[in-house]
């Protein structure tokens, strides 16, 4: 039964989640926090942050540990095989039915209109981080981190890993106490 | 054959450790390896296998893994650099966040973890505006705004699975009349 829910919850992002890896973020959060209550929007936090210290894609990465948390060896198999084995099946059993609609302006429009959808859940999940941290860290802390960890990203380009780690090393010290 | 599928597995193993930043930024990585190193697919065939993966859902980098590992190795390349992309990685963040719950009781391991989130909080928020803004760009604002609304409504106000909202935008995408001849002609014609 379990094994079947980590299926479902990984297999339903994977194949509505068109424009690629962090598309997909928000529907494995509603999957994983929000229908099934697996783990709390900090743990996904945290996952999602050490996600993005990692090279590789970030889907693959999510699902196999959230499936190892959940289920074990066997939820983290489960749940990869769910990300991965939809997409690349049909990849290579209809490849030439797909090469004929490769340049197709229906299936082009089919990412550029899934992506409003994807914005607002995105959105939605910015606001519950939002919640949280004010919850955990403090209206002071949220907003601190926050504007250094925006400076960092967006105007100065600083790779993620790095402000990742640097938050951690300032909420060990300055929110553990 | 043994020699291919451990070119394969190195191949896809480097371009999986050395993809920061996520899917799309690996397709130089694969590209390198496949067209460059080992010459097992040509420019052309590269980017079609890119196209076709662009038109199916879900991460980019394992669909071209397991796509160019079919076509070099068979079944046992598809499955063999599937499994060098992911597999490392996956035990990594197992390890790590392993060791994090283990210690979560401790003060100072609680603060790291309130500490991290206003930093994811901020990256979710710049993809948000990255899909804003891409949104724009094709659809223009109004209809992003309009779609956005429409599609949060269902989901938060009525409850609605964001699988169906998405899966009915997908099949309005795909049913709806094609707008412009030419490029319906064009469809009509090719092999």
């Amino acid at each position: 039964m379990i094994y079947w829910q980590v299926f479902i919850a990984f297999f339903i992002p994977n194949i509505v989640g068109y424009g690629g890896g962090p598309a997909i973020i928000p529907l494995i959060e509603n999957e994983v926090v929000g229908r099934y209550g697996w783990m709390s929007s900090q743990a996904f936090a945290e996952t999602l942050a050490l996600g993005n210290t990692l090279p590789s894609p970030i889907a693959t990465k999510m699902a196999g540990y959230i499936g190892y948390d959940v289920a074990g060896i066997p939820g983290a198999l489960i749940a990869t095989f769910a990300t991965i084995a939809p997409s690349l099946v049909l990849m290579l059993v209809a490849l030439s039915t797909l090469y004929r609609y490769r340049d197709s302006l229906k299936v082009k429009s089919m990412s550029q209109w899934v992506r409003p959808v994807i914005m607002v859940l995105m959105a939605y999940l910015t606001w519950t981080f939002l919640i949280e941290s004010i919850d955990g860290a403090g209206v002071w802390h949220t907003l601190g981190i926050a504007a250094v960890a925006a400076l960092l990203l967006i105007r100065i380009h600083v790779h993620p890993a790095f402000v990742v780690m640097a938050s951690l090393v300032y909420g060990g010290f300055f929110l553990g106490t | 054959m043994l020699k291919t599928q451990g070119n394969l597995f190195v191949a896809f193993l480097r371009i999986g450790l050395l993809g920061f930043g996520g899917g799309p930024s690996m397709i130089p990585l694969v590209y390198q390896e496949v067209v460059k190193r080992y010459a097992w697919m040509s420019d052309e065939e590269f980017g079609d296998v890119l196209a076709i993966g662009n038109t199916l859902p879900g991460p980019i980098a394992t669909k071209m893994a397991g796509t160019i590992g079919y076509r070099v190795g068979g079944f046992w390349g598809c499955l063999n650099a599937v499994a060098a992309v992911v597999v490392p990685v996956v035990l990594a963040m197992i390890l790590l966040l392993g060791l994090f719950t283990r210690y979560q009781d401790h003060r100072w391991i609680q603060g790291m973890s309130e500490g991290v989130v206003p930093v994811v909080m901020v990256m979710m928020a710049q993809l948000t505006w990255d899909f804003f803004s891409k949104a724009r760009s094709t659809l223009g604002w109004i209809a992003t705004l309009l779609l956005g609304a429409c599609a949060g409504g269902l989901i938060y106000w009525l409850d609605v699975h964001p699988g169906i909202v998405i899966g009915a935008i997908l099949i309005a995408a795909l049913l709806r009349p094609e707008r412009r001849k030419t490029s319906a002609a064009e469809e009509d014609t090719s092999p």
